[in-house]
């Protein structure tokens, strides 16, 4: 039996395959089919030449969500609403784009004559004031359907509070209308907020005719060639969920791709024994960054795809900020060296390309000191035309500067650099961590040109680059667990809480869960529960997470007390901010409850390499231009390097998805999983 | 009346561009955090939900702001400053500034806005020697006064207002003066808000020393300092390239406050722009005197202001002081703009939106592609209190947002936030959980935006029903009875209109956007419909389908679409939308 992964990238689609009994693991790479990616995903399993009829599971981390998001390219839908609130997705919190400059509008993805309202109200203690009306649901749904919408949200205000007149009219919607695509605010998000609730049920309900789609094709193909083993998705929580479940709330893979990355850079480095690490991703436009702290990546609640698109789900935390391999360098008026948030992207691309771009960018200037391989690029393209950047970067950065190309060259680098050391201080230094435990990680294509530098200027330990940067999040496909998250706004301050509803609404929260793992088919090796309450002093509101463990015991909710919560609280709240309120009135805002089941782990030493591989030696050597200095420097072939290798820097590894630089002053060896870990030469 | 900002001292060794520019990201990241600091721990909704606050560096020995926050409120981005130097001549005055102190005051004639912003100033030493100031501000929920939250658009002087807190030492060589804490927790409403408010901003600052402790550590001292100073004159430089490009000349441009919130008497806000190579004058020659009520504002304030619209249509400056270096703001003696102790202030936000609408209407003449129309021009700080019936004492009190000005690019944003602030609104389930209200309409306003090619965004109407036996409401508005006005041809947006429930049906405020004390009972509404943004170009260019399509989705009325736009749009099909 085996298992495959499969990522679904902007360019590749990547496979990795474990067979269980051998410990045999492949990895594949075929380029992304458009529009549907589900031709690539299919083909791609397909070159790997596996027996679907002996595959146990498959899982997919897809940006399928993602991109229909960020290219408005979901359902034409329909919005069911209590009466005087039809706008509350236009109107979002009443932010704007950009502090200054007051500029640029906002079109919801549901515009104004498909948002209906019909009477009903609920009160925010959970009365229902007026009864909905159902016979105006229905004319709702059926104007809905008149105007061609094929899936609808429903979102009445304080259904989180008490969600009657919501199920009810939800029972009404669905018996009429044509599909399942029926999304409502309390089934799936029964928070307080009420735009972030609309938000997040209109986009689930907005993806989910494409989502669906998508994934069905996916099924029905894989079925079709022999599967009889699961069908998994990775959600943007970091956990896997079935097929179904993702039918149902597209909305949680909207960070299911970079998810995956996370968890396996987590479990990567767990294994060679990091728990503290520091993910680092460098796209075309952007530097993607996640935080990985005792081996637990950290969650947000709640992200912005783009303006006014909040998602409202547990997502792993990414920070990402405009400074990728395309992002533009620029001499403002005043003198200053800027990198991006300008992006030539991946078209037109860096200068070198000859995509038509003439400004020069991060790559341009990895391309002009060597560390790129103009004759061999990544990614297939022909050779880069070095001198087409040499120029860019003397007339947009040298000649303002006064400095030479090959020091302007290098100038971008250390803006660039700083400025994804910026970032990486924003997720560790800022939350409290000390930057000298963690371990860097560079995945994706690019990062581990930078490895060195981000190591250096963020006082990190070292960096580890993984030994197939290029497919971690398949990888990560394969070991992620399974995992469900539950809130239940309850608004009760310490004292007035009943702890028997407390531990009711837990117990509903693992039922579910549970019954969601059964129905599953996967087999676990645990099953773990995860309760936390959002807490603030009454008047405050922003919540610390509050962990509970005294909550459950053995699969089931306790009634916890009192004491134990405010106990709870103060720890949290002292941890985040120091000072306590004296006399300060404790209130609980919502409960959260995660149910996981733990998935097999495989074992990552079968990745590692030929113990019998010889010492390598350079396959050649290139000048690369490094501290101010030109450097002759050794070529390695990275996967012919045996366990042990030790590589002094100056140094340049290549492999087929990745180039690694160590930079002078850094040593490289090799672990025993094949990981390739960068530290400093000790002095 | 002049001011200037003064050239810094430049004696110190010049710091590499490239260093430079990881150093000014370094600093912007400490103020950022200090930022998030506080944000996440206040105790009251004008700062943690609308991010009316700010933290920053300032010069040791001139309090200019050196570098601030990305996330606070942009008006403080100028105003700090001068918070900074009154703390700062104190500090002469007396003698003594040690490491450890942190001075606390909230008094707005010497440190700008009003009574409801607390700020907290803190000399930064290193190796002995004062290096430079951290301060942190906020708006804290209630300070006394006549009006609970404060805005009171009948106070004649501060003293109405709110308690008056001079600079003081809430914080000696770190140890903290308990006696300063008493005495502002006696003169609040909500004590436990305000010593939430007091803790989230100590530790803020307790944040940014230990960042600028760890930055030091790295940078050193005199490399450090230097930036400092080379960052003034790069935003100088910048700002000075940026006039240079434009066309000499004078413009101007006239607009109206409603009234004093005493005498429903119109007060005019003048300002004449005059570019000259690359200088910049700010004449507000022609500006009504100070007033009786709380509309006026004091210097400080007035030479912020400046800074925030400078800002806006020049997105790209720093937020440094040297960028008002080649800009002279000219203020008229006794003007409503530089009023003295102690003629009230609270309404400033009021005064400086008028202010920016001005400033971009002469500036729209100048630069036409550069600058957007009005935008909505009130807050309309509107609170409503009472006693539950628990006894316990309720304030609901929100900002409340409003359209955008059409643009070059594109309509104006509907229902966004004030060009000075980067508020966000607490949700409708958050205030109904946390007062005894019920949001009845919570939407956008038909044919409330400014015609134009591009409109302006769409105004709001919130309609909110008291679901307790009684409660006062009051409303500190704008734009009663002067519109937000379109520029390049684009036509003024719908004034701002408020509206209450009596016993004899629905009435109307005698000063249009003001009013203290209206009593409400159970089941009775207080309805809010605040303006949307100016339009931008002639009506007549705009494409018939866009016209089609507001009509279609209901913003704007087949009646006022004829009027402003001809009949047109009748033979177009609505613009289809993005989904």
């Amino acid at each position: 039996m085996s298992i495959i992964g499969v990522d679904v990238g902007g360019t590749f689609t990547d496979i990795f395959t474990l067979d269980e009994a051998s410990g045999e693991a492949r990895v594949a790479k075929v380029p992304t089919s458009r529009p549907d990616q589900s031709a690539g995903f299919l083909k791609g399993v397909e070159s790997t030449g596996s027996d679907l009829g002996s595959v146990r599971t498959v899982v997919h981390g897809t940006t399928a969500g993602t991109n229909a998001l960020l290219e408005r390219k979901g359902a034409r839908i329909g919005i069911i609403t209590t009466e005087g609130f039809r706008d509350t997705l236009e109107m979002r919190r009443r932010d704007r784009r950009a502090t200054w400059g007051l500029r640029g509008d906002f079109d919801p993805v549901v515009p104004r004559d498909r948002r209906l309202e019909v009477p009903e109200r609920t009160l925010s203690d959970g009365t229902v004031e007026t009864p909905v009306e159902i016979t105006a649901v229905e004319q709702a749904a059926r104007d809905l359907l008149a105007m061609g919408c094929d899936a609808v949200a429903l979102v009445f205000i304080n259904a989180y509070a008490n969600p009657t007149n919501e199920l009810k009219a939800a029972e009404a919607l669905r018996a009429l209308w044509p599909n399942p695509h029926v999304s409502v605010s309390s089934e799936i998000l029964p928070e307080i907020r009420e735009f972030e609730r609309t938000s997040t049920t209109t986009l689930n309900a907005y993806l989910q005719p494409e989502v669906a789609g998508y994934l069905q094709r996916l099924e029905d193909g894989l079925r079709a060639g022999g599967l009889k083993g699961e069908f998994l998705l990775v959600q943007s929580n970091g956990g896997v969920m079935a097929v179904g479940t993702a039918c149902r709330l597209p909305v949680r893979t909207a960070l299911s791709g970079p998810a995956a990355g996370v968890i396996a850079a987590g479990y990567i480095a767990t294994t060679a024994g990091y728990d503290d690490v520091v993910t680092g991703d460098v796209g075309g436009t952007s530097f993607d960054v996640s935080l990985i702290a005792d081996g637990q990546s950290a969650l947000s609640a709640q992200t912005s795809i783009d303006f006014g698109m909040v998602v409202r789900t547990p997502m792993i935390e990414i920070t990402t900020i405009g400074a990728g391999g395309g992002s533009i360098a620029w001499v403002d008026k005043g003198g200053l060296l800027n990198i991006g948030p300008e992006s030539a992207g991946s078209e037109p691309g860096p200068v070198a390309y000859g995509g038509g771009n003439d400004r020069p960018t991060v790559t341009d200037a990895n391309i002009v000191l060597g560390r790129i391989d103009p004759d061999q690029p990544l990614g297939g393209r022909e050779r880069l035309d070095v001198e087409a950047a040499r120029q860019a970067i003397d007339k947009h950065a040298g000649l303002p500067l006064g400095l030479s190309i090959d020091d302007a060259a290098e100038a971008i680098l250390t803006v660039a650099n700083a400025r994804m050391a910026g970032a990486i201080r924003l997720v560790s230094i800022e939350r409290g961590h000390d930057p000298q435990r963690f371990c860097y990680m560079p995945f994706g294509g690019g990062g581990a040109l930078h490895a060195c530098a981000l190591v250096e200027e963020c006082g990190l330990a070292r960096a580890l680059v993984p030994r197939f940067p290029g497919v971690t999040s398949a990888l990560g496909c394969v070991i992620a667990d399974m995992r469900q998250d539950f809130v239940q706004t309850v608004n009760t301050t310490v004292a007035a809480l009943d702890p028997n509803d407390l531990a009711k609404t837990v117990q509903q929260h693992i039922d579910d869960g549970m019954g969601l793992l059964d129905a599953s088919g996967v087999t676990f090796e645990a099953r773990d529960v995860v309760v936390e309450l959002d807490m603030a002093y009454a008047g405050q509101t922003h919540t610390v997470a509050v962990p509970l463990p005294v909550m459950v015991d053995a699969g089931k909710a306790i009634r916890p007390t009192a004491e134990a919560i405010g106990a709870a609280f103060d720890k949290a709240y002292k941890a985040a901010f120091e000072r306590l309120l004296d006399g300060g009135v404790r209130r609980i805002l919502n409960v959260r409850t995660s149910t996981i089941g733990r998935r097999p782990k495989f074992d990552l030493s079968t990745l590692a390499p030929d113990p019998n591989a010889e010492q390598a030696k350079p396959y050649g050597s290139r000048k690369v231009r490094m501290g101010g200095q030109w450097h002759d420097t050794p070529l390695y072939e990275r996967l012919a390097l045996p366990v042990d290798s030790a590589i002094e820097g100056p140094a340049i590894l290549t492999q087929p998805d990745t180039t690694i630089l160590v930079e002078p002053g850094f040593r490289a060896t090799v672990d025993t999983l094949g990981n390739l870990i960068l530290e400093r030469q000790a002095a | 009346m002049k001011c200037a900002v003064p050239d810094p001292l430049n004696d110190q060794p010049t710091v590499d561009p490239i260093t430079l520019a990881v150093l000014a990201g370094r600093m912007e990241q400490i103020a950022d955090e200090m930022d998030a600091t506080l944000f996440r721990s206040a105790f009251n909704p004008i700062i943690a939900e609308a991010h009316d606050a700010s933290h920053g560096l300032y010069d040791a020995q001139t309090g200019d702001t050196l570098i601030q926050g990305k996330s606070g409120l942009p008006i403080f981005v100028g105003v700090m400053a001068f918070a900074v130097k009154a703390v700062i001549d104190k500090a002469a005055r007396d003698g003594d500034l040690a490491d450890g102190d942190v001075y606390i005051f909230n008094d707005a004639h010497i440190g700008g806005t009003h009574l409801s912003d607390m700020r907290l100033v803190r000399p930064y030493f290193r190796d002995g020697k004062l290096f430079c100031f951290l301060a942190s501000v906020g708006h804290w929920h209630d300070l006394g006064g006549a009006v609970p939250g404060n805005y009171n658009p009948s106070a004649r002087e501060v003293f109405q207002e709110a308690v008056v807190l001079p600079p003081v030492r809430l914080v000696r060589g770190g140890i903290v003066q308990t006696d300063i804490i008493d005495i502002i927790l006696r003169n609040t409403r909500l004590p436990q808000s305000a010593r939430g408010d007091l803790n989230g901003q100590l530790s803020a600052l307790d944040l940014g020393v230990k960042r600028m402790d760890a930055l030091l550590d790295v940078y050193g001292a005199p490399t450090v300092s230097s930036a400092f100073a080379q960052l003034g004159t790069r935003a100088e430089t910048l700002m000075r390239a940026e006039l240079a490009a434009l066309p000499d000349g004078r413009w101007e441009a006239v607009d109206y406050l409603d009234n004093d919130g005493i005498t429903n008497e119109a007060l005019p806000i003048k300002v004449a722009l005059e570019i000259s190579g690359e200088e910049l004058t700010i004449d507000f020659s022609g500006t009504a005197p100070v007033t009786a009520g709380p509309v006026n504002i004091a210097l400080p304030t007035t030479i912020a202001c400046c800074y925030v619209a400078m800002k806006h249509v020049f997105p790209s400056l720093p937020a440094n002081a040297g960028v008002m270096r080649p800009i002279t703001v000219n203020v008229p003696e006794n003007s409503l703009l530089s009023a003295d102790f102690p003629a009230p202030t609270g309404g400033y936000t009021e005064t400086i939106l008028r202010m920016i609408d001005v400033i971009f209407s002469a500036a729209a003449q100048a630069l036409p592609d550069r600058v957007v129309a009005n935008a909505y021009g009130t807050i309309n700080a509107l609170s409503i209190a009472g006693t539950k019936a628990n006894g316990q004492r309720w304030v609901m009190f929100s900002f409340y947002g409003g359209g955008h000005g059409g643009s070059l690019e594109s309509d104006g944003l509907n229902h966004g936030n004030a060009p000075i602030s980067t508020a966000t609104i607490p949700p409708a389930e958050i205030l109904e959980a946390a007062y005894p209200v019920a949001f009845r309409q919570w939407a956008l306003r038909s044919d409330s935006a400014g015609a134009g090619m591009h409109r302006g965004g769409l105004g709001a109407v919130y309609e909110i029903e008291l679901l307790e036996e009684q409660a006062e409401a009051f409303l500190f508005g704008e734009r009663g009875r002067f519109a937000p006005q379109g520029i390049h041809g684009g036509g003024e947006a719908a004034k701002n209109h408020f509206t209450y429930q009596t016993d004899e049906g629905w009435d109307e405020p005698a000063l249009t956007s003001k009013m203290v004390g209206i009593p409400l009972k159970r089941g009775q509404r207080v309805r809010l419909e605040p303006p949307g943004g100016g339009g931008y170009g002639q009506p007549e260019d705009r494409a018939p389908d866009a016209v089609a399509r507001d009509v279609a989705l209901g913003f704007l009325s087949e009646t006022l679409a004829d009027q402003t736009y001809g009949p047109a749009w009748r033979e177009a099909a609505p613009k289809d939308d993005a989904a």
